[in-house]
Order: C-alpha cells, then sequence, then structure tokens
C-alpha cells in the first residue's frame, strides 16, 4: 500500500454526452505526497478541475486506479480526507461566516463546545475575525473566498483541494491571498492541491507543479520546484523563478502546439 | 420603491374605478325607474333618475356607498354572534379557509419531499397532481361534500378540504423546483461532508425553498379561500360567505351579495398580507440582503 497522499495511475474518465465521448482524463500517473503544494495549470478543459473532483469522490474514473490516503476516494471521503474549495465560495446565504464555517462541523457531529472553539481558530487563521456575526453578502468576495477556506479548514483534513480560488478576484487581493495561504500551509502542514490558470500563481505557491494538456486531458511536465520553502513576495522577480516560469510556459505551450 | 411615487396613480385608477362604477349604476338601474315612472304615468327628470337608481332596494347594481353603508352595518353595528352579521359568517369561511390551508400546505411540502427524493414519486404523482387541477373545482366540490356527508362528515372539514385540493398545488409545484433550487456546488459541498440525505435536506433544500415557499402560500391562501366560499355553495349552507352570496342570489338581495363578495375580497387582501408579511419576516431573519443595500 501507498503512503502516498494521492497516487493516480493510468488515471482516465471519458464523459458520454450528446455530443460523443469527452476524453476529460486520459493515462494521467501522478503522485502527491504528504506536505506537497501541488499546483495544476493549464488551458481551460483540459481536466484540472475533473482531476480534483475524482480525488474528492465528485466524479467516478472510468478507467486505471486511484487512491488517496492509502484507500479509494469513497473511502477516503468517507474519512473526512479532505477540504474541498470551489471556484465560486459557494457559502449559504442564510448562514453568518461562523455558521458557515461550523456547517460541515454540525454535519460531522462535533459538540457545541469544539465547534466554537474551531470556528475562532480558522477564522482567525484566515484573517476574518470580527465577521463571524456578517451574512456573506456583506463581504467582498475575496473575504467570501477566505471564509470558504476557513469553513474545508475547520474539520481537520490534511489534504485541502482548491479549484481556482482566487480566480474571479483582482490581482492584488490575489498576491494577498496568496501570501496567506502560503504562511497557512507553513503553519498547518496540509497537502494542497490547488488548481490555476496563472503562471506566477502556480510557481509562487508550488513544491511540484503538474502541467496538463487538453483533448485528451493529460499531464503534459511535472516540475519539482526549486524555490525555498520561505517565499516573500518579491522571490517572483528571482532569476530561480523566471526559469521555473519559463519552463512552465514551455511545458503549456507544448501541449497546444498542435492547436495553431 | 417610495410609497409616494405609488399614491397617486392609485388614487387615480381608485377614481377611474368608482365613476365608471357609478355611470354603470344610473344605466343598469334606469330601465327600472323608467318602468316605475311610466307605470305611474309621470315624467322622471334626469337629476332624479340619478338619485333613483342609487337608492333602490334591489338594484341590478348597487351603487358603491350602498355596499359600504351595508357592509358597515352588518360588520361593525351587528353583533357578532347574530346571523346576520358578516364577521359571523366570515369567521365560519375563515375557519375552513385555515384548516383546509393547512393541511393542503402540509400535504404539498410532504409530496414535494417525496417527489425530489424518490424517482418512483417524481414520475408517478406529478402527472396525478397535475390532472387533478385540471378537474373544475365546481365539479368537484358537489361531489366531496355529498361523499363525506355520507360518512357522517360534514359542517367545517368539508368545506376545508375543497380549500385543500385547491391549495396544495401551488405548493407541491413551488416546493419541488425550490427543493430542487440548490446549484451543483452547494449540493457538492454536502457530499464532500458524506452529509445523509436528512441533513441535506435541512441544512440545504429546506431553507434554499423558503422563498419557493412563500410564493406559493400566498397563491394558495387566496385559493383557499375560493375553495371555502365554493364549499359552501353545494350544500346550501346556512353560514359562510357562500350561504350569504348563494342567499342573496335567491332573494334578488344584490347589496347583500356585493357586500358578501367585497368582505371575501378584503379577507383574501388580509391573508395574502400576513403571508406577505410573514415571508419578508422569515428572509429577514435569514439574513437576506435588504432590498437596494449596495453589494
Ligand atoms: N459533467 C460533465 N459532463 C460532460 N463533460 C464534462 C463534465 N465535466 C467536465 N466535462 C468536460 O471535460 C473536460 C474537462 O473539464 P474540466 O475538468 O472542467 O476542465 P478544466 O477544469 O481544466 O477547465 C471539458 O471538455 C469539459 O467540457
Ligand atoms: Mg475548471
Amino acid at each position: 500500500m501507498s503512503h502516498d497522499v494521492v497516487s493516480a495511475k493510468d488515471l482516465s474518465l471519458t464523459f458520454q454526452t450528446d455530443d460523443g465521448p469527452v476524453h476529460a482524463l486520459s493515462g494521467v500517473d501522478l503522485s502527491v505526497k504528504k506536505g506537497e503544494f501541488v499546483s495544476f495549470i493549464g488551458p481551460s478543459g483540459c481536466g484540472k478541475t475533473t482531476f480534483l473532483r475524482v480525488i474528492a469522490d465528485l466524479e467516478k474514473p472510468t478507467g486505471g486506479e486511484i487512491q488517496v490516503n492509502g484507500v479509494d476516494p469513497e473511502a477516503a471521503r468517507k474519512a473526512r480526507a479532505y477540504g474541498y474549495v470551489f471556484q465560486a465560495a459557494s457559502l449559504y446565504p442564510w448562514r453568518t461566516i461562523e455558521r458557515n464555517v461550523g456547517l460541515p462541523l454540525e454535519i460531522m457531529g462535533y459538540t457545541a463546545d469544539e465547534t466554537r472553539q474551531r470556528i475562532a481558530r480558522t477564522l482567525e487563521l484566515v484573517n476574518l475575525s470580527g465577521f463571524e456575526k456578517k451574512y456573506p453578502w456583506q463581504l467582498s468576495g475575496g473575504m467570501q473566498q477566505r471564509a470558504s477556506i476557513a469553513r474545508a479548514l475547520a474539520f481537520d483534513a490534511d489534504l485541502l483541494l482548491m479549484d481556482e480560488p482566487f480566480g474571479a478576484l483582482d490581482e492584488i487581493v490575489r498576491d494577498h491571498l496568496n501570501e496567506q495561504l502560503l504562511k497557512l500551509w507553513d503553519k498547518t502542514d496540509k497537502t494542497i492541491c490547488f488548481v490555476t490558470h496563472s503562471i506566477p500563481e502556480a510557481v509562487y505557491l508550488s513544491t511540484k507543479i503538474v502541467v496538463m494538456s487538453p483533448r485528451p486531458g493529460r499531464v503534459s511536465d511535472v516540475i519539482e520546484s526549486s524555490l525555498p520553502k520561505q517565499r516573500p513576495l518579491d522571490i517572483r522577480e528571482s532569476e530561480e523563478f523566471l526559469k521555473i516560469a519559463h519552463r512552465v510556459r514551455d511545458g503549456l505551450r507544448a501541449g497546444h502546439s498542435y492547436d495553431e | 420603491m417610495d410609497g409616494k411615487g405609488k399614491t397617486i396613480p392609485v388614487l387615480t385608477v381608485l377614481a377611474a374605478v368608482v365613476a365608471i362604477w357609478y355611470a354603470c349604476v344610473v344605466w343598469m338601474n334606469a330601465p327600472f325607474e323608467y318602468d316605475k315612472a311610466e307605470r305611474a304615468g309621470t315624467e322622471i327628470g334626469f337629476s332624479q333618475l340619478v338619485s333613483n337608481t342609487m337608492t333602490q332596494e334591489r338594484p341590478v347594481l348597487p351603487a358603491a356607498h350602498q355596499v359600504a353603508e351595508e357592509m358597515y352595518k352588518t360588520i361593525v353595528l351587528k353583533k357578532f354572534t347574530s346571523k346576520r352579521s358578516l364577521v359571523y359568517h366570515g369567521w365560519i369561511t375563515l375557519s375552513a379557509t385555515l384548516l383546509g390551508f393547512a393541511i393542503g400546505t402540509a400535504l404539498g411540502i410532504l409530496l414535494a419531499v417525496g417527489i425530489v427524493h424518490n424517482r418512483a414519486m417524481d414520475k408517478s404523482v406529478m402527472p396525478w397532481v397535475i390532472a387533478s387541477q385540471t378537474i373544475p373545482i365546481l365539479a368537484v366540490a358537489p361531489m366531496i361534500i355529498v361523499v363525506l356527508n355520507a360518512v357522517g362528515l360534514s359542517g367545517l372539514l368539508p368545506k376545508a378540504l375543497i380549500s385543500t385540493y385547491l391549495s396544495f398545488f401551488p405548493v407541491v409545484v413551488g416546493m419541488v423546483k425550490g427543493l430542487r433550487s440548490p446549484d451543483r456546488a452547494q449540493l457538492d459541498l454536502m457530499h464532500t461532508y458524506s452529509a445523509s440525505t436528512a441533513q441535506t435536506f435541512w441544512k440545504l433544500r429546506w431553507p434554499s425553498s423558503m422563498p419557493y415557499l412563500f410564493t406559493s402560500l400566498k397563491i394558495a391562501i387566496a385559493i383557499s379561500l375560493v375553495g371555502a366560499i365554493v364549499g359552501e355553495l353545494p350544500t346550501g349552507a346556512v353560514a359562510g360567505l357562500g350561504a350569504r352570496l348563494l342567499a342573496g342570489s335567491y332573494y334578488g338581495q344584490t347589496i347583500q351579495i356585493w357586500s358578501a363578495l367585497f368582505t371575501a375580497a378584503i379577507l383574501a387582501a388580509v391573508l395574502v398580507m400576513i403571508v406577505g408579511l410573514a415571508h419578508s419576516y422569515v428572509l429577514r431573519r435569514m439574513g437576506q440582503k435588504p432590498e437596494g443595500a449596495a453589494t
């Protein structure tokens, strides 16, 4: 049995649609080790979301094998192995921020006392202390997304799956949240799988970058980052950073070449 | 919406309606006055005609002030327990309305829950629900009343059941839509927590359906009232607004008919308003963004 957090072997998923089969994933081999920060990057339609959803047992693969914490995704889900952050914050609008963050705890049967403590702790972690009683519409997009991250952190899942969580936010907010996310990862020792469209974001955050290409969705390059764990924002001007970014760009271009 | 901007148009429409009404009163009641004058062998002047048409005892169309006067007498002046009090009759109808509305709402919600959670029910129940509403209530009402009378049920419950028959429908339709309104991400979230069906229902589907529920309830309460009135017609009931309508039409008491009609309309408006207030109260409690607030 593998000790990887995620291990996929020759994984494939084909959607049957009215316009014929869509090969969202094909022959994906990948392993994610404990404590890694893995980014998935690639043009839209290359299966990034689908791969995350397979890990989360929101989609069933049609071929190959995948294990999460050494068991199949369904068992991992039932064992509450992961927290999932969706592209849109999708907070429940009728719940206050604290009750949104407390939602998984309610469902998982934590005691009221424990729930209160965890809400306070995770809101502090994402810098939202003081906004407990606010409703989602009273918060900015960035704050809503932070609340949804808090919600995924509230219970003790070691794996965090994030699907373009900052995609809809402006550059300044995004930089800020990236920095906070790195600190949080450092503090909590979680494993993170992070989908993004942005090369700088992927390079800045990751210990490993998975470059994907579409039709059929597959992994075209896996880059181990040589950047140190401590990353101030201005590391993005460094030569090392630019070198990795360059390799990612090459990988993306290679995957795309037959298109033009 | 500011209140001031609406007052003037509303008053204008009201004034127009009243003006048309009085014109119709003169026009429709005039033949009777001409007849009377002819039989007496006298001529009748226009101003005399106008004032006469508005004071007939059994006019074809009673004037607004006659209806208002009758309503004042039968609602305010009569003791509530009197058989001639509209409050008494209104209460008889109202109690059937509320009972029928309550049963209809409960039934509608239960059916919707079944339809949303069970494929077989989705396929089999919905067509029947829709078919039930294609049969005119005027055909169903006497059957329900007669059948229930035969098994010894009479009075409040049979009328309430007619209200139920009408009111469960908008509730089913609205609640099926409401319980299915959560989007994919909201449902996926529950799945990632491995939430049970019951948890997904109470923490997601039910709160999501509230706006739909209240919209349906506004329709349901109004047609519950219609159902209760219709339920009073076939039995020749002696009490209730329907009975007043029926008695009025037997004896040509048009003023009584119109008073009962207006009372029913006012009752309907008040009931819908109460549901509307409950609606805004619940949504406010659920943290709904106030109208016009900045994002
Ligand atoms: N539920 C689905 N049914 C059919 N096709 C789907 C479904 N989900 C995704 N796809 C298709 O699979 C491919 C990969 O989608 P996705 O994983 O969302 O890509 P990405 O997240 O990289 O943009 C796309 O072509 C998309 O249209
Ligand atoms: Mg995607």
